[in-house]
C-alpha cells in the first residue's frame, strides 16, 4: 500500500507564486494552508492579508479574503469574527504593518483579547518597497533608508513583537519561530496550528512570530539568508513561546 | 431625544448592528447611545476602537461580514477616517459615516461648524471616489436621513455620510422614528466563508492599470446613476421669490428664521435647501436660475458649497456670499440683516 506524503494543500490555489525565489512567504502560505486543510476549516476561514509583500496572497489562499489597508488588519479581522462568531479569523501581518503602521490596531486587538490569530512575518526589512528599514530592522543591518547600518541613536531599536505582546493580559498564545531549517518549519506549522485551535477553542488573541528570509533585500543567497536568520537575527529574536495561556484558559472556562 | 441620540436610534431601528468610535466632542453622546443600545439587539456589537482609523476599519470588516455598520466621529476624526473611506468605497463596502462638524482647520474648537464640505463631497480621501452626503436639518431628518444612508448605502454599495454639525447634534427635537424599509443586500457580496464552494476575495488593489481604469470607470458609472436617482432638496417660499438663499444643515435653519422675518417686512425671500450635498441638486438650482436672479450662499464656512452654487449657476444668476466659519453661528436676526442689505442693494 502506498500512502501520499506529500500534495498540494487543498487551501492553496494553484498559482504561481510571484515571490522572489527563495522567499519565506511562500513557505508560510503554505504551512498555514496545510493547517487549514488538517483542522478541515477551510469553509469557516476568513483571512485578512497585508499591505506589503503578502498583498496578493489572496491569489494564494484558497479561503475568503479581504484585503486591509496597511496595518488595519487586525481592527478588520477583529470585527469580522465579533460579527461571525464562529468563523476562524486571521491576519497576516509583516514588520512594517504590525510593528510600525499597524502597531496601535495590532496592540489593541490583542489587549482586547480578540479571539483571532495573527500570523506575523518578520524578515527585518520592508520587502515590497525595495528595502527600506523596517521597525524590526537589526542594529548596524544596511538598508536603503539606513544605509550607514540602523544606528540606535537615529533609528531606535528593533521592536520585539512577541516579548510585547505577551506582556498585554488579552494575548493567550504567543510563539516565535523561524523558517530558516527544516526543524524550523516543522516548529512553526505547530504552532499555527495551536494557534488556530486556540482560536477554534475560544481561548482568545493568538499571535506566532516567524523570523522569515528576504534574500532580495537583505542581498544575501537564501543559504545564507537562513545562517543569517540563525546566528544573526535569532540572537536579537530568540525563538520560543513567549506565553501560553491555553491551559490556563481552560481550566478558568470549565470552572466557569 | 438629543440629535446625537436620534442618529443612534434611526441606525439600530434600520438594522446597524456593528458599531465602531472614538470618543470625540460633539458627538460622543452617540458613541455612548450605541454602547448603551446596540448589544441589546441580537448579534449586536460595539467596540470603543483605539483610533478613528481602527474605527472605520472595523466597520469595513463587519460590512464585508454581512452586518449593517456605523461609525461616527466629528471633524478632526473624520480626517483620520479617510483611508478607510475610500478603501470602503474602492472594496464597494456599504457603511455609515456620521460627520457631527466642530470649527476648524486642524483642532479648531468644539463649536458648530460647517467646514468639512469640501472634505465631505470631494470624496476626502484619495482616488477617484465619490460618498454619498446626506444634510439633515431636523430632529425629524435625523433619523429620516440615517435610515435612507443605510439603504443607499446597500443599493450602491458604497460609504454613506451623514454630514450634520455640534448644533444638530446636540439639539433637542420630537422626533417619530419611521419603519425602516427590509434591507435588501445580497449575500454574494458577503465574506463569511467559503463553506464547500468557491473562495472570495474583496479587494481595491488593481496592480493591472487596465483593471484599475475599468474599475475606476465602473464607479464612475455607478456615481452617474446615483446623481441621476438621488438627488434631494427642499425648496421654502420659492415660488414669488425674487431673491433665493442657498443654505443647508443648521444654517438653513437660520436662515428658514431671517426669511420669516424678512417676509414679515415685504422682502420676497425664499430658499433652496439641499438635502444631498453629493450628489449636489445642481440641475435643480439652474433651473431656479430661469425666474429668479439673485441668489446669496450662506454657511458657516468662508465658502465652500458656494462653488457647486457657482458651478450649478454658470453664470445665469448673481450670488452673493455670507459666511460665518470658525465654530460662530449667527442668530436669524443677524442673518436678516445681511440679507436685507444687499436685498436692497439689488432694488
Amino acid at each position: 500500500m502506498s500512502k501520499i506524503v506529500f500534495k498540494h494543500p487543498q487551501s492553496l490555489k494553484e498559482n504561481i507564486y510571484h515571490y522572489c525565489p527563495g522567499c519565506g512567504h511562500s513557505i508560510v502560505h503554505r504551512l498555514v494552508a496545510e493547517v487549514i486543510d488538517e483542522m478541515g476549516i477551510r469553509g469557516i476561514t476568513i483571512g485578512v492579508p497585508p499591505a506589503g509583500c503578502a498583498v496578493l496572497a489572496y491569489n494564494y489562499f484558497d479561503v475568503d479574503m479581504i484585503e486591509a489597508p496597511h496595518g488595519r488588519g487586525p481592527a478588520m479581522a477583529s470585527a469580522i469574527k465579533r460579527s461571525l462568531p464562529d468563523r476562524v479569523v486571521f491576519s497576516y501581518q509583516g514588520d512594517g504593518d504590525l510593528a510600525a503602521i499597524g502597531i496601535a490596531e495590532s496592540f489593541h486587538a490583542a489587549n482586547r483579547g480578540e479571539n483571532i490569530t495573527v500570523i506575523f512575518i518578520n524578515n527585518a526589512v520592508y520587502g515590497m518597497t525595495g528595502g527600506q528599514m523596517a521597525p524590526t530592522t537589526m542594529l548596524n543591518q544596511k538598508t536603503t533608508t539606513s544605509p550607514g547600518g540602523r544606528k540606535q541613536e537615529l533609528d531606535g531599536y528593533p521592536v520585539k513583537v512577541s516579548e510585547i505582546f505577551s506582556q498585554l493580559r488579552g494575548s493567550t498564545y504567543v510563539e516565535r519561530c523561524s523558517v530558516s531549517s527544516p526543524a524550523g518549519v516543522n516548529k512553526t506549522k505547530k504552532a499555527i496550528k495551536k494557534a488556530f485551535q486556540c482560536q477554534i477553542d475560544g481561548l482568545g488573541f493568538s499571535l506566532v512570530e516567524i523570523l522569515s528570509l528576504c534574500p532580495t533585500n537583505w542581498k544575501m543567497s537564501a543559504v545564507d539568508s537562513c545562517k543569517w536568520i540563525d546566528e544573526v537575527m535569532s540572537k536579537e529574536f530568540p525563538p520560543g513561546v513567549f506565553k501560553d495561556n491555553i491551559a490556563a484558559r481552560k481550566t478558568a472556562e470549565a470552572e466557569s | 431625544m438629543s440629535g446625537n441620540n436620534i442618529i443612534g436610534e434611526a441606525a439600530i431601528r434600520a438594522g446597524c448592528r456593528f458599531y465602531a468610535g472614538y470618543p470625540i466632542t460633539p458627538q460622543n453622546e452617540l458613541t455612548e447611545y450605541m454602547a448603551e443600545h446596540i448589544r441589546n439587539e441580537e448579534g449586536g456589537v460595539f467596540i470603543q476602537s483605539e483610533s478613528e482609523i481602527a474605527a472605520i476599519n472595523m466597520i469595513a470588516g463587519a460590512s464585508a461580514a454581512g452586518l449593517r455598520v456605523m461609525t461616527s466621529s466629528s471633524s478632526p476624526g473624520i480626517s483620520l477616517k479617510q483611508e478607510g473611506i475610500s478603501s470602503m468605497a474602492a472594496c464597494e463596502l456599504p457603511g455609515i459615516i456620521v460627520n457631527i462638524m466642530r470649527g476648524g482647520p486642524g483642532l479648531g474648537n468644539i463649536r458648530p461648524s460647517q467646514g468639512d464640505y469640501f472634505q465631505a463631497t470631494r470624496g476626502g480621501g484619495h482616488g477617484d471616489y465619490r460618498t454619498i452626503v446626506l444634510a439633515p436639518a431636523s430632529g425629524q431628518e435625523l433619523a429620516d436621513l440615517t435610515m435612507t444612508a443605510f439603504d443607499l448605502a446597500d443599493k450602491y454599495r458604497t460609504p454613506a455620510m451623514i454630514l450634520a454639525d455640534g448644533m444638530m447634534g446636540q439639539m433637542m427635537e420630537p422626533v417619530i422614528f419611521k419603519k425602516p424599509k427590509p434591507r435588501q443586500y445580497s449575500e454574494k457580496f458577503m465574506l463569511r466563508g467559503a463553506g464547500t464552494g468557491k473562495s472570495k476575495f474583496i479587494r481595491g488593489l488593481l496592480l493591472d492599470p487596465i483593471d484599475s481604469e475599468a474599475h475606476n470607470w465602473k464607479l464612475a458609472r455607478k456615481y452617474e446613476v446615483i446623481t441621476k436617482n438621488e438627488t434631494r432638496f427642499e425648496e421654502h417660499r420659492i415660488d414669488d421669490a425674487d431673491m433665493v438663499i442657498v443654505a443647508y444643515g443648521t444654517a438653513a435653519r437660520i436662515a428658514k428664521g431671517a426669511i420669516k422675518r424678512l417676509r414679515d417686512q415685504g422682502m420676497k425671500v425664499g430658499l433652496f435647501r439641499p438635502i444631498t450635498l453629493w450628489p449636489f441638486p445642481e440641475l435643480k438650482l439652474r433651473a431656479l436660475s430661469a425666474k429668479v436672479k439673485n441668489f446669496l450662499v450662506f454657511e458657516m464656512s468662508t465658502g465652500q458649497m458656494l462653488e457647486d452654487v457657482r458651478l450649478a449657476l454658470q453664470g445665469y444668476a448673481d450670488i452673493e456670499f455670507h459666511g460665518r466659519p470658525g465654530g460662530a453661528v449667527p442668530t436669524p436676526a443677524e442673518l436678516a440683516n445681511v440679507i436685507a442689505k444687499i436685498y436692497d442693494k439689488k432694488d
